[in-house]
């Protein structure tokens, strides 16, 4: 076979996801009254990148084998914290910035320390350090308040050049100052061996302890660069608990539609990402086409069940049946 | 990498280690040199303490006892990473691969080769293809999914990933066992060049031809003992079975029934059985009241057999004939159905048998909740009933019914796993390897079972890797190798011997036995 070949097959989550987000999003402003302006692409970005980012996060622990329930509360904890941080003048703010990275990474490395060195398993450890983590976000802001600071939240919500959502620029330097230096780092390469057999892993001598915790602290961090960006959107911090567990859930869809394995080991936060911008373009969809947005969850659900179907498919090839259950 | 070839200095070296697991001795004052330049055998049956030495030395497992010394210096791992550091590579039996990850990825996977911190996959794929090509598997694509490679290209990658690692020591752990008889001998030459530059090698293999042809010195373990260590090709095969088996035992047998009554008609029967390269075309027959054995080494295809019987694997070609007529079994659940009447005892009671913390009742009657419920709802005095009469047939010592069935000890939950099919009455029953790990006053209290089981009209087919039980128990024992039979034994043909020659598929030694 040829080199291209393999790449394809290694790709094939995320060239599906892409071409998931592609259809639907060219459906979304071929049917939208303005077209495919740079105002229409902006509004989708901004509402797409919160979401793509907390999946990002999802997707470094999910690779890892495990499953991080609190990367929502982090979200809204970091939003709280902005609202009163990342104010005042330019240093001040971007020194606001920092502590809010700070704080999500804590958050990340109290998950991974608790997961990994607690032996706790992720679903239930991350279920108890999410409500730890709403719990102080209320402290922070028991109502919704707040500010940020004007100009930079401008800065990275509008435009560059008039054209290209500063969102989306946001996006690509993330992925490209995180997650490809740890895809391609030997603490990236441990935590997919340690998702598709930690035994093996543990044979080859490699880190997986280490692994594990680098990958959900980053997810921390992840989790608090959305954070950031929702504050950038609404001037405001809130406690909003139907939001934060709303966005823990749709990462976990957003990753599934990426063609991350929910079993570990495989899958790219790249497809994660447009799996997030797919999940998102849905709702967009409906108001084309003056569906009620009630309808919307029902049309997530679907779009969830097909997109997971076909990742199932492989099932029918499996020639001992025990195979089912591993 | 210059090593030096002295004959007089071992490499590396261990005096009086010692391993022990819960209730078992698994090596006892093992002493062991390892010479540069040179390949040694280890030799053993299943269980003579091969695969812990191997462990220990590749850092798997710690020692309760005993030193380890390379070039004269104490050494002790506490992980594979640091006997690696010391310059021990293992290939393992049970692979050490990743499955999602590529070829490349897994070869290097130790220590990839890095540019200003990430992993440099140009130079991680130059080299994984000069380990390829040094372990001879230059077909293996690099960027090919390893969950996508056969078993035998799978053991190449595993051979190249040892080698890749620049081992002064390379432990070849069954190494050839997957393998096709052409890449068995690529990795011949491969290992014999190794030896040439200086490399220590041991090699575990149950395959006689394969130790005569390779190795320098062998060393025999038995029983969690070193018995002997010899420059090879200085005792005849049939010493060297001698020195694997020379053991005592004294189990107590329930006595074997003289006659048979050969024209009944099999209860359970294949013809031409294969499956996906594990089974190749199997044939056999149990007849009602008959206790047939599967021996051999393990994994040579027993299990898969046990399994397909089941209806567990898919993809089987052959047929499979119940009471004369063929059968399609779908999985456990027609198995188990009364026009079948099939039962099997798994391999691991704890995954596969028992639900740990649930009740002994529970587990008991999971089997029969349907022949014990009317309309869906399980009828309680029907079930107690049966429960009670279990544990009085088995002797099943429990606390109560209602204690968790993990509070039991060994014995005593393998007979609720097999008690828990009894319930059922049935007629067919397959026993995976049932005695690991069990008392030897349960162990007998199990041999009169079967044999009344079969007494009784069942037809018992019954795998185990203790050739003793095979022995005492069997009317007939079918010896696997490679997925399939390759010898039967009958009545008084059932010895040690020709039990241990034939597993190793030596034909002279099979012979003689035979006479």
């Amino acid at each position: 076979m040829k080199d291209w070949r393999y790449w394809l097959a290694d790709q094939r989550g995320t060239l599906l996801a892409v071409a998931i987000f592609l259809v639907m999003f060219a459906t979304y402003v071929g049917n939208h009254p303005a077209g495919f302006t740079a105002n229409v692409v902006q509004t989708a970005a901004n509402k797409g990148v919160l979401l793509a980012f907390v999946a990002m996060a999802q997707t470094l622990v999910i690779i890892t084998a495990g499953i991080d329930l609190s990367v929502g509360m982090i979200l809204v904890l970091t939003n709280c914290l902005a609202s009163w941080i990342v104010v005042g003048t330019g240093m001040h703010a971007a020194a606001g910035v920092l502590g809010v990275l700070a704080a999500g990474l804590l958050c990340g490395a109290i998950n991974g320390a608790i997961v990994i060195y607690g032996r706790l398993q992720p679903i239930v450890a991350t279920i108890a350090t999410g409500a730890l983590y709403f719990g102080i976000a209320l402290m922070l802001r028991p109502f919704p308040g707040g500010s940020v600071h004007e100009g930079l939240a401008d800065a990275l919500t509008g435009r560059i050049f008039g054209v290209i959502p500063a969102s989306l620029v946001a996006l690509a330097a993330v992925i490209l100052l995180i997650w490809v230096p740890f895809r391609r780092s030997q603490i990236g390469r441990t935590a997919y061996a340690a998702g598709s057999s930690e035994t093996a892993a543990y044979m080859s001598g490699l880190p997986i302890r280490r692994a594990k915790f680098v990958a959900y602290t980053l997810a921390g961090l992840l989790a608090a660069v959305g954070g950031l960006f929702l504050t950038f959107f609404t001037y405001t911090g809130e406690a909003a608990y139907a939001s934060g567990s709303a966005y823990t859930l749709f990462s976990i869809a957003a990753v599934v539609l990426g063609g991350v394995s929910l079993y570990g080991g495989s899958g790219s936060a790249v497809g994660a990402v447009f799996g997030a911008l797919a999940f998102r373009t849905i709702g967009d969809l409906l108001f084309v086409f003056d569906f009620e947005p009630l309808w919307q969850p029902l049309f997530q659900g679907v779009v969830l069940l097909l997109a997971v179907s076909l990742g199932a498919l492989g099932l029918f090839r499996v020639r001992n049946r025990l195979e089912w259950f591993r | 990498m210059a090593v030096e070839r002295t004959e007089e200095q071992p490499l590396f070296r261990m005096r009086g280690v010692t391993k022990h697991y819960v209730g078992v001795r698994a090596l006892e004052r093992a002493d062991l040199d390892v010479y540069p330049g040179r390949i040694h055998a280890i030799l053993g049956e299943n269980g003579a303490g091969k695969s812990t030495l191997i462990k220990i030395m590749a850092g798997v497992v710690a020692p309760n006892e005993g030193t380890m010394e390379m070039d004269g210096r104490e050494v002790s791992f506490s992980s594979p990473a640091e006997a690696s550091r010391t310059g021990i590579a293992c290939v393992f039996q049970e692979l050490s691969l990743v499955p999602d990850l590529s070829v490349a990825d897994n070869v290097v996977i130790a220590d990839p080769p890095k540019r200003y911190g990430l992993i440099d996959r140009k130079a991680q794929r130059r080299r994984a293809e000069e380990a390829l090509a040094r372990a001879g598997a230059e077909d293996i694509h690099p960027l090919a999914l390893v969950k996508d490679l056969p078993l035998s290209r799978m053991q190449m990658v595993e051979i190249a990933k040892a080698l890749a690692r620049r081992p002064r020591i390379l432990i070849l752990d069954e190494a050839t066992s997957a393998l096709t008889a052409a890449d068995v001998r690529k990795v011949f030459g491969v290992l014999k060049r190794l030896r040439a530059e200086g490399m220590a090698l041991l090699f575990i293999s149950h395959r006689m031809n394969e130790i005569a042809e390779l190795a320098d010195t062998c060393s025999v373990f038995r029983n969690g003992r070193h018995v002997a260590t010899y420059a090879a090709g200085t005792k005849t095969e049939n010493e060297v079975v001698e020195m694997m088996i020379g053991r005592e035992y004294s189990h107590v047998f329930p006595p074997k029934p003289a006659t048979f009554q050969t024209d009944r008609v099999p209860a359970i029967e294949c013809r031409n059985l294969s499956w996906s390269g594990r089974l190749s075309d199997v044939s056999l027959a149990v007849r009602p009241g008959e206790v047939v054995g599967l021996g051999g080494l393990d994994g040579q295809g027993q299990r898969e057999l046990l399994l397909a019987f089941f209806g567990v694997l898919r993809g089987l070609s052959g047929d499979i004939l119940v009471d004369g007529r063929k059968v399609s079994i779908n999985g456990p659940s027609a198995a188990r159905s009364p026009d079948i009447g099939m039962a099997l005892i798994p391999e691991d009671r704890k995954t596969e048998g028992l639900m740990l913390p649930m009740s002994v009742r529970d587990n008991l009657s999971f089997a029969a909740l349907d022949l014990m419920s009317r309309m869906g709802v399980v009828d309680r005095t029907a079930e107690a009933k049966a429960n009670a009469e279990m544990l009085d047939l088995l002797a099943i010592k429990t606390a109560g019914l209602d204690a968790p069935v993990s509070a039991l000890s060994g014995g005593n939950q393998q007979k609720v796993v097999i008690a828990k099919w009894l319930m059922r009455k049935p007629r067919i029953i397959l026993l995976n390897d049932p005695t690991r790990g069990i008392d030897v006053g349960t162990k007998q209290e199990m041999y009169q079972l079967l044999r009344r089981l079969a007494a009784e009209g069942a037809a018992i087919l019954f795998y185990s890797t203790d050739y003793d039980e095979l022995i005492g128990c069997c009317d007939r024992v079918l010896v696997f190798f490679d997925g399939a039979i390759r010898r039967e034994l009958v009545g008084g043909e059932i010895t040690e011997h020709a039990l241990v020659a034939s597993a190793l598929n030596i034909e002279a030694a099979g012979k003689e036995a035979a006479e």
